[in-house]
């Protein structure tokens, strides 16, 4: 089986979200960038499925120079192959127009992303990508097995799961469940010298064409302080939240 | 040149934000000086919608989509799209309509901006303000294809009551080429209220000590008609079930009140939990960071501060 995992390189969690260019442009300065998370749990099943049924993984990600730090880490989790798409990575539908044309030539039989990046969260390139390439598609996804051309798949859906079956080949948008936290695996010394060596390939984008763009960003309005109510007087709670709230 | 709402159902009943977004389909029609279209699947009475303002109603007849089935009903709203002439098309964010609407997109030759949270900004040129970086920014996007699909952030515009006589036209669908996924089992907590749709969220973390104190959160969660939630070292401990991990790798929460007990308020819990309308936080100790993100905070111990909680609720709502 031929896995290809997403890779999107995203800022850390614990980062501040500032902008430049006159609210343009999103202020990487003093930022770390780590493996979306979500990326990160797909990557660790695909490693599953390489020690366990023999599959290759390689990782893609589009993106310009900056970012194969985050693909060198990928290697090191254990990766066999990476690939670069020369470009930046300015909206959902472009990312998906360009990693479908690695997927058509690399010929995968199980494509694994990330159902969002924690970034701009914008929760589309799985589903884009398997409409582009024609592939079977299961979004949320919690649990994946693979026997032959034959998946299982387990779905999250608002309040409970979705049992599924489906044939390869297919994009799968990950999230937490697929494999669990503690699962997750830190690159060791062995692994990151390995990782220099491994084949990181770096292809040209294809014209994707203009989407959207975005004009400015903004940051939510600075909020009010906490409104204190004392332990002991908890009809005043009540009473904030009924008559100035208006939530009960 | 029309806009095209989907109003999505399941069990025979239409989902809350099918009203949500009828109400914002109407706003932006408006907005655009077009008219609104509202497609339904398998689902021949409108009535309900007809309270929101949705003049016209097409609903979707096919016997390929008894169930739901994201590859089926995105060729189904794409062909509604197509005859209609729509060029904006609004979906929800619920679990189905995230796995939906990238795959309508794609039909329709779209760009697809998720995480919507007004109304337009412009029309000229189409301008939407999103969501991003986990609730702490807003990206002001333009649309720049000639059909645009829209996301609606859950809980983002609310419910407008307009009603009108509407029409319900018929419009029967056939899948080509297979649905590609099969369902063979759901699983649904029934006569639960779920964090997804829930208008209050009680949550609850570490500070609560051990799994046997929850009776109270769910008794609280009981008198609000709440969802139950956790904090992510909880489902960790296995105190709770993964499915009320809320936070950013686990479920958002978008309601409009949140309720947060003994959660000291990391900041992968605020980034899936702060678009929630109103916050409250319960806790002991006056400098949990979740202070600095709440509306209402009590300093004290849950295990006065919650059966007093209840007991004051109760009276409230039989006064």
């Amino acid at each position: 089986m031929k896995i290809l995992v997403c890779i999107s390189h995203v800022p850390d969690t614990t980062s501040k979200i500032n902008f430049v260019d006159n609210n343009t442009k999103f202020d990487t300065n003093g930022v770390q960038f780590v493996i979306n998370p979500y990326d990160e749990f797909c990557l660790t099943r695909a490693m599953w499925f390489k020690e366990k049924q023999g599959a290759s993984v390689t990782v893609v990600n589009v993106g310009l120079a900056n970012t194969e730090p985050t693909l060198r880490k990928a290697l090191a989790i254990g990766a066999d192959d990476a690939i670069r798409i020369n470009v930046e990575p300015t909206d959902g539908l472009i990312v998906a127009k360009q990693l479908a044309e690695v997927v058509k030539n690399g010929g995968y039989d199980l494509v694994l992303a990330g159902k969002e990046s924690a970034d701009y969260n914008g929760q589309m390139v799985p589903g884009m990508l398997a409409s582009l390439v024609d592939y079977n598609f299961v979004n949320a996804c919690t649990g994946i097995e693979v026997e032959g051309s034959d998946a299982k798949l387990v779905r999250e859906i608002d309040g409970g799961n979705e049992y599924l079956t489906s044939t390869l080949p297919m994009v799968v948008g990950g999230q937490k469940g697929i494999v669990e936290e503690k699962d997750l695996r830190i690159p060791n010394m062995r692994g990151i010298m390995m990782a220099r060596k491994k084949p990181l390939q770096v292809i040209e984008p294809i014209d994707a064409g203009e989407s959207t763009a975005v004009s400015s960003f903004e940051k939510p309005a600075p909020k009010g302080d906490v409104k204190l109510v004392d332990a002991d007087n908890i009809d005043e709670l009540i009473n904030l939240l009924h008559t100035e709230a208006k939530v009960i | 040149m029309s806009v095209l709402v989907f109003a999505d159902s399941s069990d025979g009943k239409f989902k809350k934000s099918a009203f949500e977004l009828v109400s914002y389909g109407n706003r932006i029609a408006e907005q655009l000086g077009s008219s609104l279209t509202v497609a339904t699947i398998n689902h021949g009475d409108a009535a309900d919608l007809y309270t929101y303002g949705a003049s016209k109603v097409v609903n979707v007849e096919s016997g390929d989509l008894n169930g739901f089935n994201a590859k089926g009903y995105a060729a189904a709203l794409a062909a509604v799209a197509n005859t209609t002439g729509a060029n904006v098309v609004v979906i929800d964010s619920s679990a189905d309509g995230l796995y939906v609407a990238p795959l309508v997109a794609i039909e329709l030759n779209a760009a697809y901006a998720s995480n919507v949270v007004s109304d337009l900004i412009s029309t000229a040129p189409f301008t939407v303000k999103r969501k991003a970086f986990s609730n702490k920014a807003f990206s002001n996007t333009e649309v720049k294809t000639d059909v645009k699909v829209i996301g609606l952030a859950k809980n983002s515009f609310g419910t407008v009551e307009n009603p009108v006589d509407g029409a319900l036209e018929s419009f029967s669908f056939s899948v080509d080429g297979g649905l590609g996924v099969a369902t063979e089992k759901v699983e649904k907590a029934s006569g639960q209220v779920t964090i997804a749709d829930a208008d209050v969220v009680v949550s609850a973390g570490r500070g609560l000590k051990g799994p046997e104190n929850w009776g109270m959160v769910e008794e609280l969660a009981n008198v609000l008609g709440a969802a139950t939630a956790c904090s992510k070292p909880v489902s960790d401990l296995g105190w709770r079930p993964h499915s009320e991990h809320v936070g950013q790798t686990g479920k958002p929460v978008a309601s409009n009140l949140y309720i947060a007990i003994g959660i000291s308020g990391a900041i992968q819990h605020l980034a899936g939990v702060n678009a929630s309308k109103v916050k409250v936080v319960i806790n002991t100790d006056p400098e949990a960071p979740f202070f600095k993100a709440a509306d209402y905070g009590v300093v004290g111990d849950a295990f006065e501060v919650v059966p007093k909680l209840i007991d004051k609720l109760k009276a409230f709502k039989q006064a």
